[in-house]
């Protein structure tokens, strides 16, 4: 299993530990973990509501590992991504990619993560002292995934 | 002649509408045109206006204002994505 669209936690370790498992050709693994912060754009946060698309979701994700896996020689990825309702602390997303250098493994870890934040169909919705708001885009969201394709490495 | 049009996020909500079935009229048969006439239904559906920071998406693959629309298919609207 690579990619997993998930309302429940996960456990970092052993989700790093079945990278390499049995598997002595890996010589690096990175991973990127991603938690709900209590501050947004200067307010306090109680928690936020991750929507997502159910079916295009998984696949969007499906296909941003399989272009990582293009682009790099990988022995192992893992995509972990929650839904519902998250407070601050939380893990909302793990991504983990084995490789045989770091190089390649820090790269396409953070090539996925530049790629899901602009292409994998998730929205947050934040709880604060205000009210419900939803979370807006960012620019430099889309710059950092675009310097991918301007064949950065 | 029938397509399924899904909507999320800040767009269900401003659209008060999460899904619908809807019967293609003659002249539509792209993303973008299919949006441009959802945004003249009424007062609510100027969300989908242009100028307004909409994507789509086609069969569950994001799609292009010029991708075509076919009677069976999924289409889905929404705003830019906030995940990670």
């Amino acid at each position: 299993m690579t990619v997993s669209v998930q309302a429940e936690d996960f456990d970092v370790a052993a989700e790093i530990a079945a990278l390499s498992a049995g598997r002595n050709e890996v010589g690096a693994v990175a991973t990127f973990l991603g938690l709900v912060r209590d501050v947004s754009g200067g307010s306090n946060v109680a928690a936020m509501t991750l929507e997502h698309y159910p079916g295009m979701t998984e696949k969007s994700l499906e296909e941003i590992v399989e272009q990582a896996s293009a682009r790099w020689s990988l022995y192992g990825v893992r995509v972990i991504h929650r839904f519902g309702r998250l407070e601050p602390g939380d893990r909302i997303v793990f991504v983990g990619v084995a490789g045989a250098h770091r190089g390649e493994a820090f790269a396409a870890c953070e090539f996925i993560m530049d790629y899901l934040k602009t292409r994998a169909p998730f929205w947050k919705l934040e709880e604060t002292p205000e009210g419900a708001r939803w979370v807006d885009a960012r620019d430099s969201d889309d710059s950092a995934a675009a310097r991918w394709e301007q064949g950065g490495r | 002649m029938t397509v399924k049009i899904l909507y999320f996020a800040s767009l269900k909500e401003a659209l008060g509408c999460t899904e619908e079935s809807f019967v293609l009229p003659s002249g539509v048969s792209t993303v973008g045109e299919l949006r441009s006439f959802l945004a003249e239904r009424g007062e609510k559906w100027k969300a989908l206006g242009e100028g307004r920071n909409v994507r789509a998406a086609r069969n569950q693959r994001m799609a292009a204002p010029a991708d075509p629309v076919l009677p069976g298919d999924e289409i889905a609207f929404f705003p830019p994505v906030t995940g990670g």
